[in-house]
């Protein structure tokens, strides 16, 4: 029990490391996301199959891989940044392949209709998107966004394991100290219960305000 | 009714990916493996085994005993200390000369080891869980440690110390550290002991040393920091590019971790490592693996025989 | 569904058609001189040398990443066989009548949903002393079986009213009408999920390597961080990935496959399924909730 508050700023360090790690990686994969779906409904083709490339092989790799790639393989190309950076460009560009199909079905469920309707008023495909599909398939990803950023702040886990600061690699430095490890464990896990129940609170306001009625 | 037209699609990537593992990965390999930078030892010291040895007080030895060999923890990628071919699967250095020598002590012939390879942060766990009898491998004791495991030795008093190029004539010391790039180990006790000790030295940190000294090769950093012993492994893959510069600005006495209530053995052990001090193994061992780099065998350190626990 | 992305604009015209080609060889010039710096980078950092490629000739190297391969393999397909076993026996504790068990049951699905799976393998790791392939295979068990009980339980409620009304009526017993009517079904609806879900848990044995596990991607760290073949990081990567993501590709296609099938089914008339994207599901992400009767 101890363990807590006599190392609470160990343990505080780490889960500021993780909040960290989930909210810059969060915007990079929004950002990412974002540009990968508007990709993937693009009229150019040859920017569909990249955005298309870069989901499907993304959505397939190993999230401990691409880190692997990026922490230990880009120095290689003499691009030499804070692991911390590292780490957030692996989560972000991982996530953003999810995010990007949370957005594609949420634009697949808008009704047909509006679209055809909007390009019956003489709308662009840059208008249509921004002015109408887009408001309303926001309503109904909210949830699917949700889940995946605590699915982020979840992986931020394995950032640790490649000497970043974080919640799990505390674990390291307590055990070294001679603490009970399953304590350190336990207060750990709460840590990733306030950060996820934190992310899922968040968005339950968020489609309390925006989401389409059920 | 249930063919689709992508099945020929998905059944060509499934033959794609078979051929590639398969005609890639099998049958048309060389022999043996590649050649390696830096030079070998003629031949590895041998060590006599005793004859009639028995520890009957010491779980871990009646365990090893019973089934023939020991199971011994060890580094993979620290050149000249604990080396793991990756070709071979063969270990080589001289923490893994130690655990053979206390292998042949102990009665069990050091060809039969198994060695195991453990990561640092993973080294407690393994002695507690018996994945391991014991571990040899840049394994520094401390007070904490002590809690959770038992040290024999120690077998080498290393200390924190610093690899330059051969024609760096600036760095003496960590003092001269000042502007220069130093690389070390994200996260780790050099790292820290010279960001808190140094802190105008500039620090690189990567994943592993291996990288740091390619990068220091390659004139990225100007300096690599951590225990002499590792900095002396790399210098002897690069002998005519590296040096190992100063006096060392800490100490780190490397044991062989035991399980903590394993007194028996941890007493063997140290009683072992004595004699093979004493009758000259231990320099042999030496010189076979770190001393190829030039740098003269040191004296070994005391024994600690610290009380049972 | 197909048609939304056809919906966002008109079918061009000729001058759009022309602006549209303009974009498109604008676009595909930009990726391509993206590739090609990235090529560059390659050569100019020296990724194509001998000595970085050298290694994988040799036999000892091939077995050694093979060796790892098959590691992998042999966890996955423990931890699959375990998962779903694991996921039936709680969704059974879900849907079961009993108060005490199905409150458990939630409880112990909820709580391994809501753990980094990696905490839970270095906890079991770590604290519990356990061997690295075991820690790795549990694990995975936990958290992927806690994911496949919602999945199989979402299913089985998603079976039609009727079907299990029917069943009662003809004075079926409650194991008899699992067995029997909505299980059969649910599990033909379900399967693009559980194999999405199998994909998570194939990408997911990647993480044993964190646990010193002697997977594929530590026999390639192994070879990556030698300073003898000139530290072949980018070399190993590239051999690494294919093999990795064809895998999951692989399994995830087949999950497509499987979807698409069902879809046209007699058999599954009776479920009302959301066409299950492969591998929609994220490590973390919730189970796929079938519409509800």
């Amino acid at each position: 029990m101890n363990v807590l508050t006599e190392n609470f700023h160990t343990y505080a360090e780490g889960f500021l490391g993780t909040v960290q790690l989930t909210v810059y990686s969060s915007v990079l994969a929004l950002v990412l996301g974002f540009l990968m779906a508007s990709f993937r409904v693009a009229p150019v083709s040859s920017l569909r199959v990249f955005g298309t490339a870069w989901v499907t092989v993304l959505r397939n790799t190993p999230l401990t891989l691409l880190f692997f790639a990026v922490l230990l393989g880009l120095p290689r190309f003499g691009l030499v940044l804070p692991f911390k950076v590292f780490a957030v460009i692996a989560l972000g560009c991982y996530t953003s392949a999810f995010i990007c199909e949370a957005l594609r079905s949420g634009i697949n469920t808008v009704p047909r209709g509006q679209g055809e309707a909007a390009r019956s008023l003489g709308m662009t495909f840059g208008q249509t998107l921004n002015l109408v599909i887009l408001p309303q398939a926001f309503r109904s990803v909210i949830p699917p966004i949700g889940s995946t950023l605590i699915a982020l702040a979840k992986n931020s886990a394995i950032a640790g394991a490649f000497s970043v600061t974080e919640l799990l690699g505390t674990y390291k430095t307590l055990s070294e100290l001679g603490y009970n490890v399953v304590w350190t464990f336990v207060w750990i896990a709460v840590g990733y219960l306030v950060i996820t129940l934190a992310i899922s609170a968040l968005f339950h306001l968020m489609e309390r305000e925006w989401g389409v009625a059920r | 009714m249930f063919r689709t037209p992508r099945v020929p699609a998905a059944l060509a990537l499934l033959t794609a990916l078979l051929t590639v593992v398969g005609a890639g990965l099998t049958g048309c390999g060389k022999e043996g493996s590649p050649p390696g930078k830096g030079p070998a030892a003629d031949k590895l010291p041998t060590y006599q085994v005793a004859q009639r040895f028995r520890l009957p007080d010491s779980p871990t030895w009646t365990r090893a005993r019973k089934r023939g060999y020991f199971v011994v923890g060890v580094k993979e990628d620290q050149p000249y200390l604990g080396e793991r071919d990756p070709a071979t699967g063969v270990y080589s250095g001289f923490d893994i000369e130690i655990a053979r020598m206390i292998s042949a002590s102990l009665g069990l012939d050091p060809k039969t080891i198994r060695f195991k390879t453990i990561a640092s942060a993973n080294r407690e766990t393994a002695l507690q869980n018996g994945q391991i009898d014991y571990y040899v491998g840049t394994y520094t004791i401390n007070a904490n440690r002590r809690k959770l495991v038992g040290f024999a030795g120690p077998y080498y008093m290393a200390g924190q110390s610093l690899l330059v190029r051969r024609d760096e004539n600036d760095i003496h010391g960590p003092e001269d550290l000042d502007g220069k790039r130093v690389c070390s180990a994200a996260g780790s006790t050099p790292y820290q002991r010279i960001r808190t000790d140094y802190p105008k030295a500039i620090l690189v940190a990567y994943d592993t040393y291996s990288v740091c000294v390619d990068n220091l090769l390659t004139y990225q950093v100007d300096a690599v920091t951590t225990d002499d012993a590792i900095l002396i492994g790399y210098a002897a893959k690069a002998p005519g590019e590296l040096k190992v510069v100063g006096k060392p600005f800490s100490k780190e006495p490397y044991g062989i971790g035991v399980p903590r209530d394993d007194n028996a053995l941890r007493f063997a052990m140290n009683d072992a490592l004595e004699a093979r001090q004493k009758n000259g193994d231990w320099k042999r061992a030496y010189e076979a693996t770190l001393g190829l780099s030039g740098v003269p065998a040191p004296e070994p350190p005391p024994i600690d025989r610290y009380p049972a626990s | 569904m197909t048609g939304a992305a056809t919906a966002l604009y008109d079918v061009p015209g000729p001058r759009t058609r022309r602006r549209h080609r303009l974009y498109g060889v604008l676009a595909t010039v930009l990726i391509l001189a993206l590739l090609a710096w990235i090529l560059y980078l390659l050569f100019d950092t020296e990724q194509f040398t001998y000595t970085k490629w050298m290694p994988f000739e040799y036999k000892g190297i091939q077995e050694l990443l093979l060796r790892g391969l098959g590691n992998s393999l042999k966890a996955f397909a423990m931890a699959a066989v375990l998962s779903l076993a694991l996921g039936g026996l709680l969704a059974t504790g879900r849907l079961s009548e009993h108060r005490p068990v199905r409150w458990s049951a939630t409880v112990v699905v909820e709580f391994f949903r809501a753990m980094p799976v990696l905490v839970m393998i270095f906890f079991i790791f770590v604290a519990l002393k356990v061997q690295p392939l075991p820690a790795l295979v549990a694990g995975l068990t936990l958290y992927n079986g806690s994911v496949l009980a919602e999945v199989f339980r979402a299913g089985v409620e998603s079976v039609e009213r009727g079907q299990r009304e029917a069943a009662f009526a003809l004075g079926m017993r409650k194991s008899q009408v699992m067995a029997y009517v909505l299980v059969p079904q649910a599990v033909r609806a379900m399967l693009p999920a559980i194999i999405s879900q199998l994909v998570v848990a194939l990408k997911d044995t990647s993480l044993g390597y964190l646990i010193t596990y002697e997977e594929f991607l530590h026999a390639g760290k192994l070879i990556a961080s030698n300073l003898d073949y000139d530290l072949p990081f980018i070399p190993v990567v590239m051999v690494i990935s294919p093999i990795y993501i064809g895998m999951c590709m692989l399994l995830s296609w087949f999950a497509g496959w499987a979807a698409r099938r069902e879809q046209r089914s007699p058999k599954t008339e009776a479920v009302e399924v959301a066409p299950a994207e492969p591998g929609t599901l994220l490590p973390g992400g919730g189970a796929p909730t079938a519409p509800r009767p």
